[in-house]
């Protein structure tokens, strides 16, 4: 199942509505890396509300990710964990280290607005 | 080679231990396998009453599992059993297949080991998130993990 990416002002929006395969979660991750570039997108926001299991693939590939993202010059931030879903990923051992996340979509689009405000002052102090 | 079937874990005598209902076998074959096996470990976590978190986990468990199969040994089963003990209910998650085995339990069972493109097998974690493990391997026969989560009272 493809997720879509929505493109709303700096940012883009991917919601991933169920359950994914792995090769579906690779797909979106090669997508995004791309159209960030593309479309000149500051943020990528990625909604996993509706993934009730985070294992360690999706962990890893979703961790990549985020690592892929910064490289291309924004900033990707992952939105709605599920509480049990956080539970597992800690018992499991899984580290999302250098990941930011926020509980919902609209925590996300806060965040990314902060960082896009905190980024631009420097700029202003700087020039 | 070694011709002895190496085991790790908490080996469980089944004393006591009595199934429940029908058990469901998924066979594994491709990644979207993986989906139906851990989508059937949840209905039955669900039906037994566990609580959320320990529906995910063993939802979560059932994932590392059966992607092993795929991603190591191509193909297997993934099979579910509904057990009770004493006034216990549980879940027995049995991951089988014949594929290469794993030469090194030990090493496979340390965190960070891995031989597939720094995935990693998941089994520490696996470990980690049920209540009992046991794992049998032979190098070129193949692979048995027996995982069990038992019901919160």
């Amino acid at each position: 199942m493809q997720v879509p990416i929505l493109k709303q002002g700096a940012y883009l929006i991917a919601s991933i509505q169920s359950a994914l395969e792995d090769d579906d979660l690779v797909r979106l991750c090669d997508a995004l890396s791309t159209q960030v570039g593309k479309s000149r997108a500051r943020g990528v926001i990625v909604d996993v509300t509706a993934l009730d299991v985070m294992d360690s693939f999706s962990t890893r590939t979703l961790v990549e990710l985020a690592t892929i993202i910064r490289l291309r010059g924004a900033e990707m931030v992952i939105v709605g964990i599920q509480p049990e879903v956080a539970v597992a990923v800690v018992r499991l051992g899984l580290k999302l280290e250098g990941v930011s996340t926020a509980l919902d979509l609209e925590e996300g689009i806060a965040y990314l607005d902060g960082k896009a405000r905190s980024s631009g002052k420097e700029k202003n102090d700087r020039g | 080679m070694s011709r002895t079937r190496s085991r790790i874990g908490v080996v469980q005598p089944a004393t006591g231990e009595a199934p429940v209902g029908e058990d469901t076998c998924v066979p594994i074959h491709s990644a979207a396998d993986i989906l139906e096996a851990r989508k059937r470990g949840r209905e039955l976590a669900v039906a037994l009453g566990f609580a959320a978190t320990d529906c995910t986990l063993v939802a979560t468990a059932i994932s590392e599992l059966a992607r092993n199969i795929v991603l190591y040994a191509d193909h297997g089963e993934i099979r579910l059993n509904s057990v009770a003990r004493k006034n216990s209910m549980g879940i027995v998650i049995t991951a089988r297949d014949d594929g290469p085995g794993i030469a090194d339990l030990q090493r496979a069972m340390r965190d960070g080991f891995s031989t597939s493109h720094g995935l990693g097998l998941g089994l520490p974690g696996v470990k980690r998130i049920m209540d009992e493990f046991e794992i049998s391997s032979k190098p070129k026969r193949g692979t048995t993990v027996t995982a069990r989560k038992w019901k919160c009272q």
